[in-house]
């Protein structure tokens, strides 16, 4: 550490220093998610209140990537890919982190309360806890299964967002949620599978380095199968229609499709042609989730017309 | 006479700080914005105040209070 700090640039941060902590790609499904969450949910409210709504759930959200980032700068320096993070390279100091990732917690749940509902809040608040104690802290570096219930921080906006403005929890955000739940290991060992050399370096149990590649192409076959049903039955909701149950179809059965190739796959084929399938399948399940939600999306934009919908 | 060189630490620094008074603007701005949401759209915020003020009273009887 002392050492990163040293070849790092004098500790004093930026202002693009700060916003890295916040993970910004990783908000921007956030807003993306809770954007749809909020738009789809039945009820009026003020844009400028949903605005501020989705504002905060994805500032909640970059605030536990600050908290995630201070905890794990020890693996993030040994990764490659994770070195040149703000903390690793020694722009910013882990204790400011820590502050700032408090900080910005505090203000986001708080803000939400006042602006939304305090169900809304306290499900951000747990999401925060969720992703940097459970998911960071306890689950990351005990278990192959971090990224199973890691998941579920990742899936809760679009719930906070339908609570921002519902005031309760239905079987609607429930689905969503289970949509990303399930989504999520399928989504992530895909990418394990052709990028497990640094986590094994890190000492992360991934499922690639604990139980080898052969039980992850097994579990991304059956995580896969078990996310179908949700995905489906998320279409016969108020949030589904005829051209959410067409897409989802479709989205599923290349989904399914990409899982049984990656299944029968060993790994001599898959270094054959250096983890073409895996690789695609990856991008594919980028636009699984996308195209899902941008789906809800279509059904609630379209239902002033009488044509979304049931 | 510039007692100190300009440093890119300086620059660094500058951005940084502009960076965080853009952000309290933006953030005061909100808050306003917010207050005027909610003040203009929860309707009657009128209360009881030190004396009962019959016309807040809903009506019950044919309107009279």
């Amino acid at each position: 550490m002392r050492d990163a700090q040293a070849i790092g640039q004098s500790g004093e941060a930026g202002f693009s220093d700060y916003v890295a902590l916040l993970k910004p790609r990783v908000m921007s499904l956030v807003v993306f998610t809770a954007l749809v969450g909020v738009l789809v949910a039945p009820g009026q409210v003020h844009p400028f209140v949903a605005m501020t709504a989705i504002l905060f759930i994805a500032l909640g959200a970059g605030a536990s990537g600050a908290l995630n980032m201070w905890w794990d700068a020890d693996i993030d320096v040994i990764m490659k890919r994770t070195a040149k993070r703000p903390i690793p390279s020694g722009r910013v100091q882990p204790g400011e982190a820590l502050g700032f990732g408090l900080a910005l917690s505090g203000i986001a749940v708080v803000m939400l309360a006042l602006a939304t509902n305090v169900l809304a809040a306290g499900l951000l608040a747990f999401t925060i806890f969720f992703y940097a104690v459970v998911y960071s802290m306890w689950l990351k570096r005990s278990t192959p299964q971090n990224i199973v219930i890691g998941g579920a921080a990742g899936a809760f906006p679009p719930m906070i967002g339908w609570v921002a403005v519902t005031g309760s929890v239905s079987i609607e955000a429930v689905l969503m949620f289970m949509l990303i739940f399930m989504w999520t290991p399928p989504h992530f060992w895909a990418l394990a599978l052709f990028m497990n050399e640094d986590y094994s370096k890190a000492g992360v149990p991934m499922l690639t380095v604990t139980h080898g590649k052969k039980v992850t192409r097994n579990h991304i076959l059956v995580y896969t199968i078990a996310l179908v049903p949700f995905a489906i039955g998320a279409g016969f909701t108020s949030i589904g229609g005829p051209i959410y149950l067409v897409v989802s179809a479709l989205l599923n059965a290349g989904f399914l499709w990409g899982a049984w190739r990656i299944w029968q796959r060993d790994e001599a084929q898959a270094e054959a042609d250096s983890y073409a399938v895996e690789k695609q399948v990856f991008k594919f399940s980028l636009l699984y989730l996308f195209l899902h939600f941008g789906a809800f999306l279509a059904e609630a934009a379209m239902k002033p017309y009488g044509l979304g919908g049931w | 006479m510039a007692f100190r060189a300009e440093h890119e630490i300086h620059k660094r620094r500058l951005g940084r700080n502009l960076g965080l008074g853009a952000v309290l603007v933006a953030f005061v701005a909100l808050v306003f914005g917010l207050t005027v949401v909610k003040v203009t759209n929860v309707g009657q915020v009128q209360g009881f105040d030190h004396v009962v003020r019959p016309e807040l009273v809903p009506a019950t009887d044919g309107g009279k209070p």
